[in-house]
């Protein structure tokens, strides 16, 4: 196994996202879900706000060349709402983010991207602001991100961010992908179902 | 000090502290379905893991069935592939299947309660965030991603930050008109689309006490849509009496052992909660989404919002809402014409969400401009319509009847919006895009405020519809 699985330092540039409650039908809409695969959905990551936007002349940041490349993706509040479909994350995941800060996040949204090894920072509204407006000022300018001290820089300046304890430590430990975790006393978990008298009989 | 059921049912499965500080939890019921579940079996396969507990895994297909010709293969190309693929994973890993040809079939949170399958006392996961339905019966239920699915599978366990607890009780009596949905939409409205964020939302209160079971699970339905991840109503004999008798219920002599262990969970008299939220029943109007989340709604008789009449961290939604909407600030709901009229889905494709819609259009028109769809959310639900009439009832009226699965509260099968189509739709998202077309238009209300709206040709009070003794009774 590579160090792929310690998740702590990102850096990168980043990608602004405008917007609270953007929820996942908007990340990715159902008709991409038509598959038995989550290979090529990062082609459809806001496949409509793109075009809805493109037609009034306007451009989507995931349509902006000048943020392709990006690796960090910064938004406002309870991102990722709505439908628990992990095809939100890996979406985006495939193209190219591998962390994501912003002011709150939908609980079914963090947790699927913990599974998939992408951390979601959580900043103050006015640092959320703050890490949009740096991004939207310089495209190019470069974020760095550490799970571990909890904190997202940019220009010369840290901002303090959180990530849940659990969650912080499957991180940096390595263990977001939980099915091994889970699997490590099997027989607690049998000794647990059989105590349950709906599975072992009333 | 009492405890939460939520506490109860907690401690009885958790497994063991992870290093991370997670509780790991036994999952006693696993739903899948067609779209979330073939990656996570991908995942499984590459491990090469066996399936943990296979006769606790229950599989269904709904999202993507068609609802007018179900004949296999699915004329849709990529449907018929997820459909092959599921019922090729049940086979190999020995799930059992309710599929299109099984009377058991329809949508995965319907055809739960009705088999029996959903008890008070269980933790239950499935790949959809409206698992939350399942708290109607005093079971701890939440959806998960594709990740977790398969975790389910591998372990029947999952990782699992706690949550707390905030009691909302709801007090008085319902006026005529006004149904469960206009709860769960008054309560979001109320307490927001993120306020529920960290926490299991217990509904109670003589109003919960009185509802059926069926109101109940419109109501834990929607609690995704407030961001609580969990919403449940502790068991009492309206709970016991819908159990008994079903498929997978427990029979006989087990039948009263369980009735008593599922009566000790229920949250105690002087359990604590982190938050408690209290509200008056008679208060609540009919209710329809106005704007791109559940969260902005209003009363039938109030006007709609404008940015300058919210707080500086609304604004921007509510001018984005309207915008998209193309509605006014400052202008009523009521009247708004609609071209769509939807009654179905896992909120409100009930026998009893039918026979409401149904009171409604007996010797009535559907408004010639509206293309109006009933889907029943199971197999047994259109089943039990046809014998009482229901379908001949809607068809008189102008509604089209089709077979059961999720149809337009999602649009994955050929039932979508067109353009700019404004649907009243008794779903539960109206979520830019949601219902097929990307600038698709979505009101969100009762069965009977869409059938009533259906007949009108536009937005109306169900209440000037319903009989007059009813609404002044
Ligand atoms: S009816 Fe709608 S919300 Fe319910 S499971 Fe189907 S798609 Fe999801």
């Amino acid at each position: 196994m590579t160090d792929s699985r310690f998740v702590d330092k990102i850096s990168g540039r980043a990608v602004p996202l405008r917007g609270n409650d953007i929820d996942t039908d908007r990340i990715i809409p159902a008709r991409f879900l038509k598959s038995v695969s989550f290979e090529g959905l990062e082609t459809h990551a806001f496949e409509d706000d793109r075009k809805q936007l493109e037609e009034r002349g306007q451009v989507h940041p995931f349509s902006n060349p000048s943020y392709a490349g990006a690796r960090i993706l910064v938004v406002n509040g309870n991102f990722g709402c709505g439908s628990s479909r992990e095809h939100a994350p890996q979406a985006l995941q495939r193209w190219g983010i591998r962390a994501v800060v912003g002011e709150s996040f939908s609980e079914i949204f963090f947790g699927n991207s913990v599974a998939l090894g992408m951390p979601c920072l959580t900043v103050a509204a006015a640092d959320a602001e703050a890490l949009l407006a740096a991004a939207e000022g310089d495209p190019q300018a470069e974020v760095r991100v550490s799970v571990s001290a909890q904190t997202v820089a940019v220009n010369g300046k840290t901002y303090q961010a959180s990530v849940p304890a659990g969650a912080r430590e499957a991180f940096t430990a390595g263990t977001w992908d939980a099915t091994g975790l889970l699997l490590d006393d099997f027989e607690q978990v049998k000794k647990v179902a059989a105590s349950l008298p709906y599975v072992s009989g009333f | 000090m009492g405890q939460t059921l939520l506490q109860k049912v907690w401690d009885r499965h958790a497994v063991r502290t992870l290093p991370t500080g997670q509780t790991q939890l036994f999952i006693g019921l696993h739903l899948i379905h067609e779209v979330t579940s073939p990656q996570a079996f991908d995942m499984i396969r590459m491990r090469g893991d066996r399936v943990a507990f296979p006769d606790r895994t229950f599989a269904t297909v709904d999202h993507i069935v068609p609802t007018l010709n179900q004949r296999r293969p699915f004329l849709d190309v990529l449907a018929e592939e997820m459909m092959c693929a599921l019922e090729k994973n049940c086979r190999e890993f020995g799930i059992p299947l309710y599929d299109i040809d099984n009377p058991g079939q329809g949508i995965v949170h319907v055809i739960g309660p009705e088999l029996g399958l959903t008890q008070p006392g269980m933790t239950i996961a499935c790949g959809d965030s409206h698992t939350s339905t399942h708290g109607a019966f005093g079971a701890i239920a939440f959806g998960i991603g594709t990740s977790q699915v398969r975790d389910v599978l591998a372990s029947q366990c999952l990782a699992m930050e706690p949550l707390k607890v905030r009691r909302i009780t709801v007090n008085g009596s319902l006026r005529p008109g006004v149904f469960a949905k206009d709860v769960i939409l008054d309560i979001i409205r109320r307490l927001g689309v993120k306020g529920g964020t960290g926490y299991a939302y217990e509904y109670g209160g003589d109003a919960f006490d009185r509802m059926t079971m069926e109101e109940r699970m419109t109501v834990c339905n929607m609690s995704i849509e407030g961001a609580a991840r969990v919403g449940y109503v502790n068991p009492d004999e309206t709970t016991f009496k819908y159990v008994e008798g079903r498929a997978f219920a427990p029979k006989g002599a087990d039948f009263a052992k369980a009735r008593s262990w599922w009566k000790s969970l229920a949250s105690d008299s002087n359990a604590t909660y982190d938050d408690v939220v209290l509200m008056d029943a008679g208060a609540i109007e009919p209710t329809v989404t106005w704007g791109i989340n559940p969260g902005q709604s209003v009363g039938i008789t109030e006007k709609l919002p404008s940015p300058g009449d919210v707080g500086a961290s609304d604004k921007a939604s509510v001018a984005e809402a309207l915008e998209f909407m193309s509605f006014r600030g400052g202008m009523p709901i009521a009247g708004t014409k609609i071209d769509v009229a939807f009654i179905g889905s896992c909120t409100n494709g009930r026998i009893s969400d039918l026979r409401e819609a149904a009171r409604l259009a007996k010797g009535r028109r559907v408004a010639s401009n509206v293309k109006a769809l009933v889907v029943p959310g199971s197999q047994s639900v259109r089943k039990l319509a046809e014998q009482e009439g229901l379908d001949k009832i809607f068809m008189e009226a102008g509604f089209e009847w089709r077979g059961a699965g999720c149809s337009m509260c999602l649009a994955m099968n050929p039932d979508q919006l067109q353009g700019r189509q404004i649907c009243a739709s008794s779903s539960n998202r109206n979520f830019k895009g949601r219902q097929g077309s990307p600038t698709g238009r979505t009101l969100l209300m009762s069965p009977a405020m869409v059938a009533a709206a259906a007949i009108a040709g536009e937005v109306v009070d169900v209440r000037k519809m319903l009989d007059r003794e009813e609404v002044h009774a």
